[in-house]
């Protein structure tokens, strides 16, 4: 994934594993695994199997991808407004967190914004596990009641006669939007479009744009 | 329930905190709480209702306090207790309580991508008549359970227009008690943005929910 170029509120880089004490929780996990592999309740290989899937395998370059599709296959991009969860099944992605999928289409009218204000629903076959911040509070709060704010907040300011629809995850109906293709574009091959698609455009926060002038593709 | 989990449209929550580059596990052991939940999910001891149910129920400041992950830990403990799998004393423990019998894993490696790729459907193929047709204005109910609901407070009372009929789903607020699946059809309702917040938000503005048959009334 591209590193998204929008200025962003509160931002701050992760900085990798320094912490040499374990934590409790660390001790609290590492206590609790033991007891199920002991009982005979879990399997590690299955455990690390999940983690590495989850870490490696399933992300928003899948969901990038359907979206590259769409965008220069009028036919795919139909099939996936029509029946999402088949369309995007095509590309291989099914499963946990994506049974139900309903794909949303941005314009020059329309902007969408996805949340679960309840907890934290979010399509995993197509973008993976969601981010700190679409989880939390302030955002799970603030998208139904003042999504323009919140857009602002990620650097997007939306003209007025923009009509933005939010969709709160209260089932296990699942939500990915499908950005507007950037102009500029008319040239790009399907695998360089879907590396300009961000996590954050999927879930409604920005818009895709082209590179800085300059950037490498 | 009226907990602090149902969030939207609460003020003084704080600013957005957002992090580039965000790694997908913060520290190995959300990883490995993540790994240990969808594990012992092939159980079949509960189900995706129930789990977020438990999470609920953690008193609202510890809700508010800890994070995502923390949360999970503590739904996974408490329905592997409640659900008999473990003890609360092996738990605390760390270990085997003694002559407790040894299982075999529900989930290998082996079977992982197929599980993950399958899912779990809440979708029902069963007939289950539709009392709301696409274009309807209906009401959500003004109800307050005091169990598990998918209903936020912020939608209840308010009319909105019925965009879609997803089929007939399970019913999370029997289902998180064990008290069935209740199948009953689902529905993308649209309301509009001054319907529920007032003349401060957009006259273009909308929010869709997804609403349960139990939830809505006519109009």
């Amino acid at each position: 994934m591209k590193a998204d170029t929008h200025d962003l509120p509160q931002e701050k880089e992760h900085v990798h594993g320094h912490q040499t004490v374990p934590s409790d929780l660390a001790l609290r996990v590492k206590a609790l695994e033991s007891l199920l592999v002991e009982k005979g309740l879990v399997d590690l290989a299955a455990l690390d199997a999940l983690i590495d899937t989850y870490e490696h395998k399933i992300g928003p370059r899948n969901g990038a991808r359907v979206v590259a599709r769409a965008w220069i296959d009028p036919a795919y991009k139909e099939r996936l407004l029509t029946d999402a969860s088949a369309a995007i099944g095509e590309l291989g992605y099914t499963g946990a967190q994506g049974e139900h999928m309903i794909v949303v289409e941005n314009g020059p009218k329309v902007h969408n914004l996805v949340v679960c204000t309840l907890c934290s629903c979010y399509p995993w076959p197509v973008l993976g596990l969601p981010p700190v911040w679409y989880k939390s509070a302030p955002y799970r709060s603030r998208a139904v009641i003042d999504p323009r704010g919140v857009l602002r907040e990620f650097g997007l300011e939306l003209p007025e006669h923009v009509e933005i629809r939010v969709w709160d995850s209260t089932a296990e109906v699942r939500y990915l939007v499908l950005p507007e293709r950037p102009a500029g574009s008319e040239k790009l091959s399907e695998e360089e479009l879907a590396g300009l698609v961000t996590r954050d455009a999927m879930i409604g926060v920005a818009k895709v744009n082209l590179p800085q002038p300059g950037a490498n593709l | 329930m009226n907990g602090v989990h149902d969030m939207g449209g609460m003020h003084g929550m704080g600013p957005i905190q957002y992090e580039r580059n965000e790694p997908v596990f913060h520290e190995p052991w959300e990883g490995r709480i993540f790994a240990l939940n969808r594990a012992m999910s092939a159980w079949r001891k509960w189900n995706i209702d129930a789990f977020r149910h438990t999470a609920e129920l953690i008193p609202a400041p510890e809700y508010l306090r800890i994070s995502y992950y923390e949360r999970w830990l503590h739904s996974l403990v408490e329905l592997m207790i409640k659900s008999g799998l473990v003890t609360r004393a092996e738990v605390e423990n760390g270990k085997p309580a003694s002559g407790s019998p040894r299982a075999t894993p529900a989930l290998t490696a082996g079977a992982v991508p197929g599980m993950l790729a399958k899912g779990k459907p809440a979708s029902r193929d069963i007939q289950a008549v539709a009392h709301f047709n696409v274009g309807q204005t209906v009401r959500a109910r003004n109800i307050h359970p005091i169990g598990h609901t998918r209903l936020p407070r912020y939608v209840r009372g308010k009319l909105g227009t019925i965009h879609r009929d997803h089929g007939v789903h399970v019913f999370p607020d029997t289902n998180a008690d064990f008290l069935g699946e209740n199948p009953q059809h689902l529905y993308s309702v649209r309301f509009a943005a001054r319907e529920l917040w007032g003349e401060q938000a957009s006259g273009h503005d909308a929010v869709y929910l997804d609403m349960w048959e139990d939830y809505l009334e006519r109009a």
